[in-house]
């Protein structure tokens, strides 16, 4: 045990690498957070042009590019997206720019889906009672539909959270030192297969079980309203 | 108050209405009756365009509310309506969702609002259950807060879509009662409904409507007891 305590001393601190690993973990958190920002509002918008361009025929342009940005994006590896934008789309830009924008647009992609299915879910009675009420489609969408469709839609989002934090693993491939590039680093220049490895499949589990916990507040607080 | 001239509505190739032409007066209690399918609750939907004319005409209030330039919103907010499936919003308490919509539209003040609608609620024997959830109430409580719902717009006219069809038997009559009340008090009302008996003892019209057309239109003496065509005798002898 001791034995273990003093290897994992020398791979991380002796060697002066932690800073490596603080900033991994500041840059995937950034991106990810970054790219989930993103990710909801593309697909807020995309679902809300969705729902209402059922019946509006002046919409239906713009729905079609919506479903080909869907069905472009989630064509694509991730991973071939990000050096797309990172060699050919946003060239001058800085890795983690790239890969927020990237992750954010391909997680947009799967987002749209949900948020759309979300809002189907609710029925289609409540619009027909704000409308009669005298809300337009909008006011009632802010204040009926999408309140409603939050508790369809939150464990999803979730899911998709999680799936785009550990996507970011593959940031490295643009020169970004995410968290997985930051133990990568540590490892090559210490020779400690282990213990980096280790610390980076705790880190990532240890987000994503903090993150059903918070999933599972917010569920119960919704559930009791 | 409202005119529907030649009104049709056609879903694909259904033809749900062939032409309806009625006048509905100021203080009307106007009942819809006819056999399902015949287009009562397309012909109620339409009145306030939740369901669009494929043509004719709705005037109401002297503006043509199948006109693209109207502000059909400003004009929903004078019909009141009332659904089978009462379509209260799950996720406010009774209070919110009697106040949200006169707070939104109408600007009033939240205090002011709130005091009209525990008002209403009081009238419909509801006023301790304005911080309940809609699903802690029963059916008929439900459809009694969707009346006063639409009451706090203070519209001109209600509109009721089949209000008693989706309520256990016991519940029926403590919505027909609120509804009574209305009437009473001079709402101006177009009532789609299988209560023959409300009709009869309500409405002061009283359309049949088969096929998409009003087969016969009279008072409910008249319909009721005196019907004229042989289609309204056979769904007579059959509901009554």
């Amino acid at each position: 045990m001791n034995a273990w305590f003093d290897k994992l001393y020398e791979t991380f601190i002796e060697s002066g690498l932690y800073d490596l690993l603080f900033e991994g973990v500041y840059t995937t958190l950034l991106i990810t957070l970054g790219a989930l920002l993103i990710g909801v509002v593309i697909g807020s918008l995309i679902a809300v042009v969705k729902y209402f361009g059922e019946d509006v025929p002046a919409l239906k342009p713009i729905c079609w590019l919506c479903d080909l940005y869907v069905t472009v994006i989630r064509g694509i590896p991730v991973v071939v997206l990000l050096l797309i934008f990172f060699f050919i789309v946003l060239k001058s830009s800085s890795g983690i720019v790239v890969g927020i924008v990237t992750f954010g647009i391909n997680s947009g992609a799967y987002m749209a889906e949900l948020i759309r299915s979300g809002l189907n879910a609710v029925d289609a009675g409540q619009m027909e009672a704000g409308r009669s009420l005298g809300m337009s489609k909008i006011q009632a969408m802010g204040k009926i539909i999408f309140p409603q469709a939050v508790r369809y839609i939150l464990p999803a989002i979730f899911n998709e959270m999680i799936a785009l934090l550990k996507e970011t693993s593959v940031a490295g491939y643009v020169a970004v030192v995410d968290f997985t590039r930051a133990c990568n680093l540590v490892r090559n220049n210490t020779y400690d297969v282990v213990n980096p490895l280790m610390a980076c499949a705790l880190f990532y589990l240890i987000l994503v079980v903090l993150l059903t916990q918070l999933l599972n507040l917010l569920e119960r607080r919704l559930a009791n309203k | 108050m409202i005119t529907v001239k030649n009104l049709s509505k056609q879903f694909g190739h259904l033809k749900v209405l062939n032409g309806i032409n009625v006048e509905i007066n100021k203080g009307d209690v106007v009942c819809v009756i006819g056999p399902s399918g015949s287009g009562k609750s397309t012909f109620l939907r339409c009145l306030n365009l939740l369901e669009k004319p494929t043509g004719g005409q709705i005037i109401f209030e002297g503006d043509d509310l199948t006109s693209k330039k109207v502000n059909l919103n400003l004009h929903r907010q004078k019909m009141g309506m009332v659904f089978q499936q009462f379509n209260l919003f799950p996720h406010m308490s009774v209070l919110d969702n009697l106040t949200c919509a006169p707070i939104m539209l109408k600007k009033v003040p939240k205090e002011q609002a709130e005091t009209k609608a525990m008002e209403l609620l009081e009238r419909v024997g509801l006023a301790d259950r304005a911080n309940a959830y809609p699903k802690q109430l029963s059916g008929g409580q439900k459809q009694r807060v969707a009346i006063v719902r639409a009451l706090c717009m203070e519209p001109d006219v209600m509109l009721f879509d089949e209000p008693t069809s989706a309520l256990d038997p016991e519940m029926v009559g403590e919505v027909l009662d609120v509804m009574k009340q209305l009437a009473k008090e001079g709402m101006t009302m177009v009532v789609v409904t299988h209560e023959m008996g409300f009709a009869r003892e309500v409405a002061n019209r009283v359309l049949f409507l088969d096929e998409g057309v009003i087969m016969e239109e009279g008072s409910p003496e008249g319909i009721f007891s005196h019907p004229t065509s042989p289609r309204l005798q056979s769904f007579l002898s059959k509901v009554l």
